[in-house]
């Protein structure tokens, strides 16, 4: 944020003013994505935890933690671009789509166990 | 207020009244593409968000079809993971040389960037031959469905990035890396890297929760 930081960065910036990374940043990012990728395949191809609720919980933190390496590595996410405006629409998103998901979740799955009895000969 | 003086100074200037803001100073070009094209990025998001929840729903409707855990090839799908992961940092080394202004650095990234997302994309139509080849097409399961629904999609989005990037290189090969085309190279990368962020979602809850039983 101060002028001293903005100075070091310089070099990451286009003539533009839009940063388009570094090359440590997409190797370091790389590297990141490939071992947060590795590991999921890794434990579910192999039944590692033996455990298939324990085994979903684990990979979707794995792809979190692999979304936001994306996101600030590979998009140059921060909450200074273009006056912040991209961070509020990101969170403004993630707001959304939580909603969709956790919403249409929930629903759909009391719906199943409570229909479920007087649906059964239908299906 | 400073722009409403220097427009009535311009005025005085001309002798000529002006009756529309001649000077808009968020008009010019190319000034909000980079947040514009995020929004679309943000609203192609809520796209997959509700596919990811329709597969979510009706994930484990097999109408007594075959599972993920009986279709999927998981190796083919980390081969597929690899490609795309290799085509992001290459783009990101196209977008080094074009920092540095280095045109034909940033025409040969374009092109291995290129062939990693057709590999990407050959290898996910032979996966869906092979799987309408065994009689698990969209049509036989909900789960089908939602399925071809999702990752379709998906692969749509790549096929179509990868049309533009060829529209790309023969824009640059023609006009250099000139301020338009530079503006246009960052919104396929965001494009791209977005691409890769959604396939980690479809890995994640597709192929992988799928296999699990």
């Amino acid at each position: 944020m101060s002028a001293g930081n903005q100075a070091d960065h310089h070099d990451a910036h286009g003539a533009d003013g839009v940063p388009h990374g570094s090359l440590r940043g997409y190797v370091v990012g790389f590297l990141l994505s490939v071992v947060l990728t590795a590991i999921p395949f890794w434990l579910v191809m192999n039944d590692v935890l033996g455990n298939a609720t324990l085994t979903a919980i684990v990979i979707m933190i794995f792809a979190a933690v692999q979304i936001v390496v994306h996101m600030i590595y590979f998009l140059h996410m921060n909450s200074r671009s273009e006056g912040g405006w991209t961070m509020m629409a990101l969170i403004f998103t993630i707001i959304i789509v939580a909603i969709a998901l956790a919403g249409s979740l929930w629903v759909m799955y009391h719906l199943n166990t409570n229909m479920m009895p007087t649906d059964m000969h239908r299906m | 207020m400073a722009k409403a003086t220097a427009k009535a100074k311009a005025q005085a200037a001309n002798g000529v009244p002006a009756f529309y803001v001649t000077e808009d100073e968020h008009a010019h070009s190319g000034g909000s593409t980079m947040l514009g094209f995020w929004l679309y990025l943000m609203s192609d998001c809520l796209v997959f968000a509700v596919l990811f929840a329709t597969h979510g729903v009706l994930g484990r409707n097999y109408a007594a079809g075959p599972s993920g855990a009986d279709l999927f090839d998981l190796r083919l799908v980390a081969i597929n993971t690899a490609m795309l992961l290799f085509s992001s940092i290459t783009y990101g080394f196209a977008m080094l040389a074009m920092d540095k202004g280095r045109q034909a650095a940033v025409q040969g990234w374009l092109v291995v960037t290129g062939l990693f997302g057709l590999a990407f994309v050959a290898i996910e139509l032979y996966e869906f031959a092979h799987l309408i080849h065994e009689g698990a097409t969209p049509m036989r399961s909900a789960f089908l469905s939602s399925f071809f629904a999702l990752v379709g999609t998906h692969g749509l989005h790549v096929s179509f990035g990868l049309v533009w990037m060829v529209v790309l290189m023969t824009q640059v090969a023609r006009r250099g890396l000139i301020e338009a085309n530079r503006r246009r190279l960052m919104c396929l990368s965001m494009f791209w890297h977005f691409l890769d962020v959604v396939w980690i979602g479809v890995f994640t809850f597709v192929y992988l929760m799928g296999v699990l039983k």
